[in-house]
């Protein structure tokens, strides 16, 4: 019983950790374009978000 | 180079100086501190030398802050200093690119989307969890344990409802509330009662709670729902993508003597327009100077180009195709003839609101039916037992048991997978319902201008004619961007064109093309203004040297390619048409040429009355057109599609669009639409027969949520399994796929 006061918590955040990141990551836009980043990692030149 | 090699050709063939700068103004917005931003549509972008050479050659540009280009939608993004706009077309046409201004204050930012993304991260999360505690809760977990797991499972399921949940309340509410039910109503009644009692359950330390339910089914309905959306959105943006015909704006000459670029619907009647070649007549007017040649196809579907003087009146929409023209405005934009077009579009898309998705019409005979079992379930147990706590949760097991999660994956699965099939043979489909009203088609009617024919005009018997002659009038042709030079310079290998080298290459508009070489003065254009003594003015060119022919060409509207074979397929099992606006000549002979029927010379109302005529028959019309003179007649049949050249305005009305040349994608379509609707039925009858199985077991009483969760969960993947049956094992085969040419808009034959 005392090890889940630690191991849910740390279940729980690691999953909002998760979801956090996936929720940062939609608003930034980084899903605006996935087939435009697949052809830009074969462009040499320096590559800036607007 | 790599796949972008096509894309040159458009550079040299359009290489006119038409003033854009009002237009890209007028679509500009200002982002901030003095920053102006452009959306430019691209469609010939395909991969990363092409981001690259774009996003170079604007940001090359003085005042361009930064540039950059969206792969998926085809798009340029570019923020400038306030101030004359940079050249960006005319930039992006020399670096090999077509581009047209993309009006970004038009779209409204699909939110909706979004919103779906971020309530499915969000019940995925949560199902998760949920899920992760109640395996243990299951695998006999004590008391203390198991009403702890309980409540930390309340706590994540509770902002979860609330937060994606919404999506499926606010639709159900909405149905309510009009007295109406939809999918979404059991969906909701289900969750919410299934939280409530695990809620009374975790507070009276009970042993059964479904909170892993409600959020599983919130996932696995959110996950359908999110297919659905996306399916619609990407072919909405690949349509949107495509150039934009309709012309914003024009460039007005002021009385005072000063041009002023003005937007369509700023331009009154009386006003006197400034039209270059290769620009569209924004609204109804009257040619005061200038010759030039016209192409109406588009508009009223007549396929050959025709020649205007002063006095001639236009049509909004038609293409100038040779000359400069003054003209004087005489109708506003609302009055104009494409404003008609739209107001008939609307009239008929009205008419055409009452069709119901089939999963809006199998949950309004399964959410009754399912409330009902429920109920009596409830009043069985209790009148059985007299528990009235075991006979709610009994009901609210049924509830959750039936919850249509496998309807609600049934359809859209099948519908994602059929537009996946489709967008491999370059067929967009704009939304499921589409794909279901295509399915049940049994007349097919089709526009001949650009539909049936490619629009383009053939050099024909070009082998008779003198090789010579031909390297020489393709040599002048090149100059020229009227429809029939276009054709004479196809008809020529390109290796072979003489590198002729005139001294002076003139265009008159509306007669021909004059070249002097040496002493020679040669002439290609109308008969009667190329040779000296001509009393016959027959359709077609002429090349004359010094006023002697040299050679005459004629030429025709090319059949599609695939157009025999297409047709072939669906005679079989179709009653087909022909409906055109052209005359009764260019329609007759291309009817006799494929064996149909036809009416030629029909006004676009003609259209719209013809097929509804035939669907008080009983039949169910398929229209397949591309003219602005369609888009009603688009509207207005039971399913519709569109080549990808089509005016912008009949590409927005039709359900499907295809972006290759071959018109086998009629046939193809069809094919697919009646597949994906077999796989929707056998899918239901899955989803109806795994309730068959489950709900008898749910109203003995013998579910409990571990059985809940195992029966939801397979019933979900067999229905996606079976959907799954329509993707992939089949690639369009190789003999289509090298017929058809993969670039769409770049329509040159290479006779």
């Amino acid at each position: 019983m005392d090890d889940f006061l630690f191991l849910v918590p740390v279940a729980l955040l690691l999953g909002l950790a998760g979801l956090g990141a996936f929720m940062w990551a939609l608003g930034n836009g980084q899903y605006d374009d996935l087939s435009g980043a697949a052809e830009r990692i074969l462009l040499d030149d320096k590559d800036v978000p607007l | 180079m790599t796949c972008c090699t096509s894309a040159g050709g458009i550079a040299l063939t359009v290489a006119n100086d038409i003033n854009k700068d009002g237009e890209v103004l007028l679509a500009s917005r200002l982002v901030g501190d003095g920053i102006r931003q452009t959306d430019l549509s691209v469609p010939s972008i395909h991969c990363g030398a092409c981001i690259h050479n774009v996003e170079a050659a604007l940001n090359a540009l003085p005042g361009v802050e930064t540039a950059r280009v969206n792969l998926s939608t085809k798009r340029a993004t570019i923020r400038w200093h306030d101030g004359a706009p940079p050249p960006f077309i005319e930039t992006l046409r020399r670096a090999g690119y077509e581009a047209h201004v993309y009006d970004a204050g038009a779209e409204v930012k699909d939110t909706a989307f979004s919103e779906l993304i971020r309530a499915l991260a969000v019940a995925g999360f949560a199902a998760s969890n949920i899920m992760l505690l109640s395996v243990s809760v299951w695998s006999g977990a004590d008391a203390a344990t198991r009403d702890l797991f309980h409540a930390i499972s309340a706590a994540i399921a509770l902002p979860t409802l609330a937060y994606s949940g919404r999506v499926f309340f606010r639709s159900a509410w909405r149905a309510l509330r009009h007295g109406r039910t939809n999918m979404d109503v059991p969906i909701s009644i289900g969750v919410l009662l299934a939280f409530g009692m695990s809620l009374y359950e975790t507070a009276t330390h009970g042993q059964h709670a479904y909170f892993d339910a409600s959020v599983t089914l919130l996932f696995f309905l959110l996950i359908g729902r999110t297919l659905d959306h996306l399916m619609r959105e990407k072919a909405r943006t690949a349509v949107k993508g495509l150039a934009n015909l309709a012309s914003r704006g024009a460039l007005v000459l002021q009385p005072d003597g000063s041009r002023v670029y003005m937007p369509v619907n700023e331009i009154a009647a009386g006003m006197t327009i400034l039209l270059a070649a290769g620009e569209r007549v924004p609204v109804d007017a009257q040619v005061l100077a200038g010759h030039s040649d016209i192409d109406s196809a588009l508009l009223s579907g007549e396929s050959a180009p025709l020649a205007t003087a002063p006095g001639t009146a236009l049509q909004a929409g038609v293409l100038n195709l040779t000359g400069p023209l003054t003209l004087v405005a005489t109708a506003a934009a609302e009055d104009s003839a494409f404003a008609d077009m739209v107001r008939l579009m609307e009239a008929a898309e009205t008419s055409r609101s009452t069709y119901r998705r089939i999963a809006d019409r199998a949950s309004q005979l399964y959410a009754p039916v399912v409330h009902a079992t429920a109920f009596l379930t409830f009043v069985g147990w209790m009148v059985a037992t007299g528990d009235l706590h075991r006979a709610v949760t009994i009901a609210i097991a049924v509830l959750i048991i039936t919850c249509p999660c496998a309807l609600g994956l049934a359809v859209p699965m099948v519908q994602v997978m059929a537009a996946r099939r489709l967008f491999e043979n370059g067929i967009l489909l704009k939304d499921g319902g589409a794909l279901e009203r295509l399915a049940e088609i049994d007349a097919i009617v089709f526009d001949k201008t650009g539909t049936l024919t490619s629009g383009v005009p053939r050099l024909i018997e070009a082998a008779a004619i003198d090789a010579k002659a031909l390297q020489i009038a393709a040599a002048i042709a090149v100059h020229s961007r009227h429809p029939y030079s276009r054709a004479l310079e196809a008809a020529c290998p390109a290796n072979r064109v003489q590198p002729l080298e005139p001294d002076a290459i003139t265009e008159f508009p509306g007669c021909g093309m004059e070249a002097r070489v040496g002493s020679h003065l040669y002439r290609l254009g109308r008969a009667n203004w190329a040779l000296t003594d001509s009393t016959t003015d027959d359709a077609g060119l002429v090349l004359a040297k010094d006023g002697a022919p040299l050679a005459r060409f004629q030429f025709e509207d090319r059949l599609r390619g695939g157009t025999h074979g297409a047709l072939a397929t669906l005679r079989k099992g179709f009653d087909i048409e022909i409906l055109s606006g052209d005359h009764d000549a260019a329609v007759g002979r291309i009817a006799g040429e494929l064996g149909l029927r036809y009416s030629a010379g029909m006004p676009p109302a003609g259209k719209v009355a013809r097929i509804s005529e035939i669907e008080t028959n009983g039949r169910k019309v398929l229209m397949v057109g591309d003219g602005l003179n369609d888009a009603p007649a688009l509207a207005a049949a039971h399913a519709s599609m569109a080549p990808a050249t089509a005016a912008d305005i009949g590409r927005n009305a039709a359900d499907l669009v295809f972006l290759h040349e071959s018109l086998d994608a009629v046939p193809r379509a069809i094919g697919i639409a009646r597949e994906a609707a077999r796989l929707v039925r056998q899918n239901l009858i899955l989803a109806v027969g795994y309730n068959l199985i489950a709900v008898p077991v749910a109203i003995m009483g013998y579910v409990t949520p571990l059985v809940a969760a195992i029966a939801m969960s397979s019933s979900s993947i067999i229905v996606i399994a079976n959907a799954l049956r329509l993707g992939g094992h089949r690639r369009p085969d190789k003999s289509a796929a090298s017929s058809a040419k993969r670039t769409p808009l770049n329509i040159v034959e290479h006779a």
